[in-house]
């Protein structure tokens, strides 16, 4: 039953507005690297988007059903590039994430958003009908928390968080009931107070400062403080291009990273802040569509656990850059500066694409 | 597999929940958007004056004071510059974690470090708090080589008063220091701010207004490391008036070294004019560790040396002038008529007055004595008998138009007025009646009357010259062009003397000098050199102590003298506490002084003032009348 799909399928509109995004994302990248020492990242930044579009490219013809067939062996793959990174690891500013040498290295725990979109979508599509149980919540449970634990490990609490989104969205959609919500909840609630002592003191560091954000702008709000007055600076047009004394002058930190979008809003004020907000909504958006059209219930999870990891990194992140949330580490799908980022959302948009071209038509 | 396709095929019950999370997910979107808004549109004319805060710096170019120079135009203070730390309150990060390392690293204190940033609390964070001065290349280093991890310090090349060493002339010129919150609040200083420097005592003090330049400025910009990038305006400092002073390095370095290890005071004046030559005080202080921050430790230990180096004895300390006091009784007596030249009373070495006995020194007394004798031998029972034909009323009236009991209006400040004891003061002061016996003890200059070193050399220098009190000061406006000085009027005071009164007491006093009196010591082969002594007893807590030279209750020993002897152009006055007579002790300070006053005069001219000539024999004309009134 293997669909083959066509090109007249495919989703122009989609890869047309990711491609917009990656477009906004080099120029930024161009702006707030241009007068350091990171000069030139643009360019290798639009090798990797193009090495993304290829992969993209390889992700739409591979039906998904062939994927989600070998989710068990991708699955073991993936924990045991994990536990390598955990063994011979590169070690960076004291976490070790990256596997391989130097510029040519991978981060496994990115890979392993993907995987764990593919294995919940399997899991929950082949559920009987039957309702959600604890013994689902538990396998479930089992099967995230593996690779959870050994993504805290490195330590990397960014990614680590991603898994709930795909997790919940997982949930939702399978039909778990409002019993169980509140149960977790509770859960949840009692277990949370013990993470306080797993985290890092720098983890708990930048919980503390977005507690108290505005007690100490020269401290530890730094950050967030910067990050604030590069965006209401920006007012509605912005600084212009290359313009913005925030950026330029390096008050903002990581800002060809995980600020990249305090630097939009900056240099282009709100309306260019509004237009990139747009795409992205018009991505998500247009991805649950393709959710609905969905030919089978992989498609349904896979499309809707991709949605809910990519509308995590877009809502955290740009959460952060007004203050809203705690500066977590997590990067802007398709603007920010990063290899490895960069892969795993053309990878996933690819599934998106794979899904609606093998859409069930009427 | 085909088989588990069969139960997938149905997304019903999946599509159903999907409208969820569209609104969650437009909720969460539309917030983000509100968020934006907010700082963007309604916020954003604030958050425009913070960048503009980060991006631009003002930095304050600090202007030189002017420099002090000699009568010559020889430098004695001008200024260096010395790389200061200073905390940009700023770029702090996190104080707490960085101040033990930045304490250790600049060599400290932490608590030092912090007590500056209170004392800055109320000035504007931009403005940087210096932390040390005269930081050496092992600081520089430090701080560029931490310039991550604090880049709250910064190395600011200022401009520093450079003092002469060894606390030269500290007293004269005073020294400098930060404003204080005090100051700040007041009008003469209104256009400072807090971390501007001012003089705080001496010359530096008198003329502040003149010596401070005007700070400019530079608007730069600057990236988050605080480094500067560009330039956007420069006012340029203007550097603070030079001013030259009425005194002689040359004299004052002789001073210096006469008085090294004393105690005591040196005031060079000429009469004539009022210029103050040279002018000291030890023990003194060195007024380069005031121009910094001195530590409230140091502070303290120079405010409680027993010692009182920060005292200006030239013009603050109130001493007994001791037997110097007779040329003021002499004066009065011959200006009120109670006393002529052929005047004579009979000494025996004691007296009984009032009840008293009161003693002449020598034991067993000198005999008859005329006035020249018994200013020459200084014979206190003649003077005790000037003093009791006079009475107290007359004695004060006199001295003070002879300059003494008021402040003579030097241009330093805290100037002591001494003291020159009445009945009126009495009642009012100490509310108890006069006693004539204190009008005996005042006749030798002892009871309660009190002089400056300054008032002493101006009064026997001001009767030496027929009875003109000029204003002493250290600056006017001849040599200064331009500037108005306090001095440019000055507040001369005129109490002519008949001119067989200035005969008498002039030959009385060369005679001290020259005829086998108290102030042989002085003499000079050359010149005339005139001259009383005077030794003051110094009584401990309640009983007299043994008089030791050198010891705490050592007498304190005086010798005034003025030269030449007719049209006196030099006037000084030496006190050495502790030191012994005044004859012994001081006598040879004036001599080494007056040497070299005249030995440059006439022998050797400075270097750089032309060979004046003409002016040789007419100086040297100037003093042979004297030695020829000696021969008669």
């Amino acid at each position: 039953m293997a669909k083959r799909g066509s090109i007249s399928d495919f989703d122009w509109w989609l890869l047309l507005a990711v491609l917009a995004l990656a477009g906004i994302g080099l120029i930024e990248i161009y702006s707030s690297t241009i007068h350091t020492k990171y000069a030139g990242l643009h360019m290798r930044q639009f090798y990797w988007v193009l090495l993304g579009l290829g992969l993209m490219w390889i992700a739409v013809l591979i039906d998904y059903h062939y994927i989600i067939e070998h989710v068990p062996l991708l699955y073991l793959f993936g924990v045991l590039l994990l536990v390598l990174v955990m063994v011979m690891g590169q070690s960076n500013l004291g976490s070790k994430r990256w596997l391989g040498y130097g510029a040519y290295s991978i981060q496994p725990s990115e890979v392993f958003k993907l995987i764990l979109v593919l294995t919940l979508a399997r899991y929950f599509s082949e559920r009987r009908n039957r309702e959600l149980g604890w013994l689902d919540l538990f396998q479930v449970g089992i099967l995230v928390i593996i690779p959870f634990a050994l993504i805290l490990a490195q330590p990397d609490l960014g990614t680590a968080l991603t898994f709930f989104p795909i997790l919940a969205a997982g949930l939702w959609l399978a039909g778990i009931r409002w019993k169980m919500v509140v149960t977790l909840g509770l859960a949840v609630l009692l277990v949370l107070p013990l993470g306080w002592f797993v985290l890092k003191p720098y983890q708990r560091d930048r919980l503390m400062t977005f507690a108290h954000s505005d007690a100490d702008p020269l401290g530890r709000g730094y950050q967030i403080a910067q990050s604030k007055i590069a965006v209401g600076s920006g007012g509605l047009l912005g600084k212009g291009f290359l313009n913005g004394s925030q950026n330029r002058l390096g008050y903002v930190p990581h800002r060809h990273t995980d600020f990249i979008f305090s630097v939009v809003a900056e240099e282009q004020g709100f309306l260019g802040v509004i237009v990139v907000l747009s795409l992205f909504a018009f991505v998500i958006f247009r991805s649950i569509q393709h959710a609905r059209t969905a030919r089978d219930r992989y498609g349904v999870f896979i499309v809707m656990g991709v949605v809910a990891l990519f509308a995590f990194h877009v809502i955290v992140n740009v959460g952060v850059i007004i203050g809203f949330m705690p500066v977590t580490g997590i990067p802007l799908p398709l603007v920010s500066s990063g290899g490895s980022a960069i892969l795993t959302t053309f990878l996933a948009l690819g599934l998106v694409l794979n899904v609606r071209m093998r859409r069930y038509v009427n | 597999m085909d088989f588990r396709y069969f139960f997938s095929d149905d997304t019903k019950s999946q599509i159903r929940r999907i409208p969820v999370v569209e609104r969650l997910l437009a909720g969460v979107f539309i917030v983000l958007a509100a968020g934006f808004a907010y700082l963007q549109l309604v916020e954003s004319p604030r958050y425009l004056d913070l960048a503009e805060r980060n991006r631009v710096r003002l930095i304050p170019l600090v202007a030189p004071r002017g420099r002090i120079l000699d009568r010559e135009g020889r430098v004695i203070v001008d200024n260096r510059s010395a790389y200061s730390v200073a905390l940009m309150r700023e770029n702090v990060k996190n104080l707490d974690l960085s101040i033990d390392a930045i304490a250790a690293g600049l060599g400290l204190d932490r608590a030092a470090i912090l007590d500056r940033i209170t004392k800055f609390k109320h000035t504007p964070s931009f403005q940087p708090i210096i932390i040390k001065e005269d930081a050496g290349g092992a600081d520089v280093a430090f701080v560029e080589a931490h310039r991550l991890e604090y880049p709250e310090l910064e190395i600011m090349l200022l401009p520093r008063r450079n003092y002469p060493v060894n606390g030269m002339a500290a007293h004269l010129l005073g020294y400098v220091g930060d404003v204080t919150p005090e100051m700040l609040g007041s009008k003469e200083y209104a256009n400072l701010q807090a971390g501007d420097v001012v003089g705080k005592s001496g010359v530096e003090f008198t003329y502040n207004d003149l010596l401070t330049g005007k700070d400019g400025y530079k608007r730069v910009i600057v990236n988050s490391r605080g480094r500067e990038m560009g330039k956007l305006e420069q006012v340029d400092p203007v550097s603070g008036r030079q001013l030259k002073l009425t005194v002689d390095l040359d004299l004052q370095r002789v001073a210096e070294e006469s008085m090294t290890d004393r105690s005591g005071a040196v005031v060079v004046l000429n009469p004539q004019t009022g210029e103050v030559l040279a002018l000291l005080s030890h023990p003194a202080f060195d007024p380069n560790e005031f121009a910094g921050h001195m530590g409230a430790a140091q502070w303290q230990a120079i405010q409680n040396d027993p010692n009182r180096p920060l005292l200006n004895r030239a013009i603050q300390a109130r001493f007994s002038p001791g037997s110097v006091f007779k040329i003021i009784m002499a004066t009065a007596g011959m200006e009120a008529g109670t006393v002529t030249p052929s005047t004579s009373y009979h000494c025996a070495g004691t007296i009984m007055l009032y009840g008293n006995l009161f003693h002449c020194h020598g034991g067993h007394g000198h005999g008859t004595v005329g006035l020249h004798q018994a200013i020459v031998n200084s014979c206190n029972i003649f003077f005790y008998n000037v003093g009791k034909t006079l009475g107290i009323d007359r004695i004060s009236y006199y001295a003070h138009k002879l300059g003494l009991g008021d402040k003579t209006g030097i241009d330093l400040p805290n100037e002591d007025p001494g003291l020159i004891p009445s009945p009126e003061w009495k009642r009012k002061v100490r509310y108890q009646p006069w006693y004539l016996g204190e009008t005996i003890s005042v006749s030798i200059g002892q009871g309660a009357v009190g002089v400056t070193p300054l008032q002493l050399v101006r009064s026997l220098g001001g009767i030496a010259i027929g009875g003109i009190f000029r204003q002493p000061h250290l600056v006017d406006g001849q040599q200064n062009e331009g500037i108005t000085t306090p001095n440019s009027n000055p507040v001369d005071e005129k109490f002519d003397l008949r001119p067989t009164t200035v005969d008498e007491i002039t030959r009385g006093m060369w005679g001290v000098v020259n005829e086998g009196g108290t102030g042989t010591r002085a003499r000079l082969p050359d010149v005339q050199v005139c001259g009383k002594t005077g030794t003051v007893q110094v009584v401990g807590s309640g009983a007299k102590v043994k008089q030791t030279a050198g010891s705490e209750f050592g007498n304190h020993g005086w010798f005034v003298a003025f030269a030449p002897r007719e049209h006196p152009e030099i006037a000084v006055a030496v006190i050495v506490e502790h030191g012994g007579f005044g004859g012994d002790i001081s006598a040879p300070i004036v001599h080494e002084i007056l040497k070299t006053y005249f030995e440059k005069k006439h022998i050797k001219p400075s270097p750089h003032v032309p060979l004046q000539l003409t002016a040789m024999p007419k100086e040297l004309a100037v003093s042979h009348p004297g030695s020829k009134r000696v021969v008669n």
